[in-house]
Formats: structure tokens, sequence, C-alpha cells
């Protein structure tokens, strides 16, 4: 641990200290280089983490205000949380549920796998598969992913059983315990999973990986990292030379602070990587930093989920247990016979009692309502895990009318469903619906979209920089000492669940700025 | 149980033993059914919850209107006093919050809580897109399927980490379904 003065201009800051930002502290103390890594929400532990489930959101969750339009569900069933994401050290590894597949090659050149598509604005990625294959396994090592490199899968639990013996009848091949960071044997000096249910609450025997109690204390083992928890980043700011020296922060008293900086990285989940560099707009960059294409906040791609619920004649006691630890595989294909391009994972998954009514199910009320509620105990669940189209009109936004606790504009989040979404979700849908339909369910329910928790492509890589944000290497096109490194820099989403690209990228991108460093580049 | 749930439950206290609270503008109460959820928890034969904004009377049309929102038939109405009771705690902290219910009451009229289901239903549902309508929504979701009255009623065990997990206690005791191949799933820990 060690402390960096506020006029010292030959730290790296990052902004977040998530997948991302986390794994690339680590990555870049290691390297000897000091870090300053700024982080708004406070510093939990595995003792301090809350078993209450209200408790436990309020106590992780980002809960600034925000606002959002568009037609997608979320608009209508959660107005006032477009997204779920932490504000915590650690980020959102510390409520994510680790499912950790791979994008497939295809998904990388989706403008070329899927063609031209009208209302959509896809690309291709800049890397090639080969480049991140590397790196995924790398990173497959560092987060324990069972079923990889010889790590066993978690064991099936109830609720898992309902989804494979339905997923037999329908005739999937590709169904098991799932590619999860949650250790399946002690490993890595951290205990296994006790199939406790509680993921989303912080694991709290650490069996699940997190940033948390992984790569933030071996940075601060390193001597070379100054993690600020409890400060807000509310601008990044520029010299006459159009590169950027300082970030200004509120600290843990509301106070404004200013550290200087040699490079900085922008890891604050895609709705406020987005935010703050609209927020950091001036005479030299009027549309925002980093933005002469216009591209920041735009192509907001959330991954298309929605609930299926079977409620059975016999009980399943689906919150015990591994919430996520579970997955069908074989839709993810480009099959546009289906109806629709791209791929989605189907995927298990379960809430807690006093979230279900809330999150789980479509807005209602009364008789019918409620008697779904009854069949909790004997209820099984699974939800879909797609690919979402890129659109430009799909974005980030400052609302100059909701601000935040320092008077700053608030986000807007801008949805408008593709047609290709819709029936993507509905394919999906239908297709849970028959499996739990095949083993006898009494009744399927399916719930609503909820709030978003895969938040993408808001400073997307591209290879022509004005159909994006930054490049091949994650560095803005405009600012070659400014770094996008969280899941905003994903060039498009795929269909697979995003935290093990979000490290494996940020792994990448710690190389190239530590050798950028070295040559006097950067 | 968890020390947080018998914080709850202590707001549930056996009348006899009830202290005298500062301002009790209201009280709801009601007995401890015998073989019902509530008893297995609660420490006497009757439970009470006090306002202190509300009067008995807009409490009792309160946990109408919960129930009318979530009914389960075979729910405590302790469990649906703990929604008023934490309506009252926001109108009590809230004059917007306060003005909003006694409005929302008052235009229900006196006649709401003695209605039948149907009746309340059609009441209900002339006001759906109302802020007050929205609020009790959303307060009764948050608050009725968190107490550990619902908790027992509904078979949910909460947390597990205190207890060990699942892991043995019954994450995989699903047996009438066939077992998963061991090449799919994975094998105990321990």
């Amino acid at each position: 641990m060690s402390s960096i003065d506020f006029h010292d201009s030959g730290a790296v800051v990052i902004i977040g200290s998530g997948a991302g930002g986390g794994t690339l502290a680590h990555e870049l103390t290691r390297r000897g280089v000091k870090v300053v890594l700024l982080e708004a929400g406070k510093r939990q532990s595995t003792e301090t983490f809350s078993q209450i489930p209200g408790e436990a959101f309020a106590q992780l969750t980002w809960l600034e205000a925000r606002t959002q339009s568009g037609n997608w569900g979320v608009a209508r069933d959660f107005p006032t949380l477009p997204v779920w994401h932490c504000k915590t050290v650690g980020g959102t590894t510390v409520h994510w549920t680790a499912s950790t597949p791979r994008l497939q090659p295809w998904e990388l050149r989706a403008k070329t796998t899927y063609g031209e598509i009208a209302g959509a604005s896809l690309i291709d990625w800049p890397i090639r598969y080969d480049e991140l294959l590397k790196y995924y396994e790398i990173a497959e090592k560092r987060l324990g992913v069972t079923r990889r490199n010889g790590v066993p899968g978690l064991p099936a639990s109830n609720n898992f059983k309902v989804m494979y013996a339905g997923a037999k009848k329908l005739g999937y091949k590709q169904v098991h315990t799932g590619h999860m960071a949650i250790n399946s044997r002690p490993a890595d000096g951290r205990g296994f999973c006790i199939q406790q249910g509680f993921c989303v609450q912080g694991c709290k025997m650490g069996a699940k990986w997190s940033t948390l109690y992984t790569d933030i204390p071996r940075a601060e083992a390193t001597g070379n990292l100054d993690l600020r928890a409890e400060s807000t980043a509310t601008r990044i700011e520029h010299g006459t030379n159009g590169l950027v020296n300082a970030v200004v922060y509120r600290d843990a008293q509301g106070k404004e602070q200013r550290q200087k900086a040699r490079i900085v990285c922008v890891a604050g989940n895609a709705v406020e990587t987005a935010r703050l560099l609209l927020l950091s707009d001036s005479a030299k960059f009027p549309q925002g930093l980093g933005n002469s294409s216009g591209q920041i906040g735009r192509n907001y791609c959330h991954q298309i989920t929605g609930f299926v619920w079977g409620i059975f004649d016999k009980p399943v006691y689906s919150w015990r247990g591994a919430t996520l630890a579970g997955v069908i595989e074989d839709e993810v294909i480009n099959e546009p016979k289906r109806g629709f391009v791209g791929g989605y994972r189907m995927e298990l998954v379960t809430l807690d009692l006093p979230t279900f009514p809330l999150v789980g199910l479509p807005y209602g009320w009364g008789r019918d309502f409620s008697s779904i509620i009854e069949g909790y105990r004997n209820m099984a669940g699974m939800f879909i895990n797609g690919e979402d189209l890129p659109r430009a009109a799909n974005r980030i936004t400052l609302n100059p009318n909701v601000k935040d606790a320092f008077g700053l504009p608030a986000a807007n989040v801008h949805v408008d469903e593709h047609s290709n979404d819709q029936a993507m979700r509905k394919h999906a849908q239908g297709q849970m619906s028959k499996m739990y339909d095949a083993i006898g369910a009494n009744r399927i329910v399916l719930g609503p979209t909820p709030p978003a928790t895969h938040n993408l492509c808001t400073a997307r890589m591209s290879a022509d920089p004005r159909e994006g944000v930054t490049n091949r290497w994650g560095q803005t096109h405009d600012i070659k000492n400014l770094f996008v490194s969280d899941g905003s820099a994903l060039t498009t989403p795929g269909s697979a669940n995003p935290t093990l690209t979000i490290v494996a990228l940020a792994l990448r991108q710690a190389e190239y700025i530590s050798q950028e460093m070295k040559a006097g580049r950067v | 149980m968890l020390k947080s749930d018998l914080n709850i439950m202590n707001e549930l206290v056996n009348l006899g033993r009830r202290e005298t609270i500062k301002v009790t503008t209201g009280l709801l109460t009601g007995l401890v059914i015998a073989g019902s959820h509530l008893s297995l928890i609660a420490r006497g034969p009757v439970w009470a919850v006090d306002l202190s904004t509300l009067t008995t009377s807009e409490g009792a049309t309160l946990m109408a209107v919960a129930r009318t929102i979530a009914p389960h038939d075979k729910l405590d109405d302790a469990a649906y006093a703990l929604v008023v009771q934490a309506l009252d705690a926001d109108a009590t902290s809230n004059q917007i919050n306060r003005a909003m219910l006694k409005e929302g009451i008052e235009k229900l009229g006196p006649g709401f809580e003695a209605s039948s289901e149907g009746g309340r239903v059609e009441a209900l549902k002339k006001i759906e897109s109302s802020q007050f309508f929205q609020s009790m929504r959303l307060k009764t979701l948050q608050v009725l399927y968190s107490s550990p009255i619902a908790y027992s009623y509904f078979g949910y065990e909460g947390e597990a980490f205190s207890k060990g997990g699942y892991l043995h206690r019954g994450f995989n005791d699903l047996r009438w379904l066939p077992e998963v191949s061991s090449e799919d799933s994975g094998p105990m820990p321990i």
C-alpha cells in the first residue's frame, strides 16, 4: 500500500475497481507501475457482506439517480433502476454470479457473420480471435474457472436437475453446470463453494472470484497501489497538448481533489464510463473527451435477458445452491432460420424470496400474481443471455434535468429494442417453456427483462476511428494516454456473460500500457 | 433465525409486555393463531404493531389494501401489519408521504376494508395509475416477502452461510427427476 502525491504526474490513474479496473491495477502494479485506483464505493469484506437481501442490495448497488427512455421493458417495469451494477471496492465482481463463458470466434466478426442489418450499427472487432484466446486462457487460470485446466465442475443442484431433465427431453447436448469462476475445490487461497445461494449478496466464502479479495490486495502488496475508496471521479482534465493530465474527484468527505496523472484508464461500468467522458467536455473537446467520432455512449448493449419460471408438483428449493451454475449452450450458433441472427445461452437462475416478486415477475398484483408466489418452493428458474444488436440511438446521454449529489447531470439510458432482440427473446423463452412443459410443469411463467447487469459497448473498440471510441487496445482514438478498461470497450456483446472477456482484455491492455510506457510513447 | 429477523419480530410483541412508546396514534393487533406460521416464531398469544402517524382505522384500510394487492389467505395478518408499519414509518418521516396516504385512504372511503375481495379489486383498479396505489404496491411487495413470517409461510430458508451452506443441507436432494451424468455435474468438494 503506498501513498501517491496529488502532484505526482507519473502515476496511472484507474477509475473503477471491478473486473477491468481491478485486474488492470494488479497487472500494472506488479510490473512496477505506480497506480492510483479511484473507487466511488466503500470497501466491504467477506465479513461485512450483509445476508439480508434488501440490505445487501443497498450495501453494494450503485443507486445514484438515473433516468431512462425507449421501448425496452426495463423503462416500464423498473423506471428508477435501468441498470444494476455495484458501487463498492471490487465493483460488480462483488455481486456477479460468476458465469465465465468465452465469446465464439464468429461473434468477434459480427458484421461479417450477420451481414448488413437495417437499424443496427454492427462492426467487426479489431482483434483476431487467437489474440483474445491467449488472454482467455490466462484469465481462466487466474479466475479458477470450472471445466477448464482440470478444474472440476460444480456439483448439480436441484434447480439444475430440473433444467437438465428438460433440456435432455428437447435433445440439447451441451448442458452442464457451467464454466464458473467459483471454486469447486479450495484454490488460490480461497475457500470452496458451499452452495449457499446468495451469490448476489457477496460470497462470504470468497469462493466466487472477485477483485475485492484477489487482485486488489495483491496489487496493494506490491507497494505500488494507492487505493482510494469513496472517491468519485467527476472530471478528467487535459493540457494544451491535448493529452489528459489529471482526474478531479470528490473524496469521502465530499471535498474536491485533483490527482495528476500520466495515463488515465476509465473502468466505471459502461454507463458511468460514458457519463464521465461526456462530463469531461472542454473547449478543445466540446463533445466530450475522446469523442470526436460522436460515438461515446452510443451502441449501448446489455445482452438480451428474460426469465422463465416452471412450477411443479414437488419441491425444487431453487434457492439452495450456486445461483447460476447451469447452462445450455446448443443455441450459441448463428442460424437465421430461427428468425434472428446471433446466439443465446440459457442459464440457470433463481431469485431469493424478497427479490422474486419485485424483479422476477412481470408487473402485477392480486390473486393471479400472488398465486405464482404461492408456488415458490416448487419453482425452477432459467433465463436467457443473448446477443443484442448495437444501435446508434441506444445510448447513454447526460440528463440536465436530473443531478447527482455533486450537482452533475445524471445519465439517461435509452434503449429501443431491435426486432431481432425481440425475436431472440421470444424464441428462447419458447424453448425454455417447452423444456419445463416436457417434464410436467403445472404452470410456466415468463418474467420480465430485469435491470441490465451486462452494460457494454459505449466506448467500443473499432478499426475505423469514425465507428468507435477506442482502438484495438482500448486506447481512445483521440487521446493516446486515455484508455477505456471495462465492458464499454467491447466492440459487440456476443452471447457470453462478459466478465471473462473484460478480464482478458484488461490483461492484454496492461501488457500494452506497460510496453508503451517503457518505450516512452505514453 | 437471523439476528435482524429477530429485530423485526421485536416489533411484534406480546401486548402484555408492550412498552408504552412516546406517541401512539394507532394500533394494529390480532391473535396469534395456533398452528399458523406466525405461531412458530411469535413469543406470545397476541401480536401488536404500534402506529405513530396513522390511526387504527387508517392502518386497517391499508392492511386491506396490502392483502388485496398480494392475497395469501393463510398468511397471518401480522405479515400485512408489517407492511403498514413500514408505511407508517414513511409517513412519520415524510410529510408528502403522509399526505399521499391520507388522501388515498380518503378516496377509497370507509367501506373499503369491509367490502368483498371483488369490490376491493374494483376499487383499486380505478386508482391503479395513482401514486398512492403504485407506492402501496411497491411497499407491499418489498416488505411482505421479507419478513420471517413470509419466509416460514413460503418455506424459504434464506441465508445459509451461518449454517455451512446448503452443501449438506439439501441443495441436491431432488429425487423426482433423473440424476445428472457425472461429466455434466461435478464432485462434492467434501
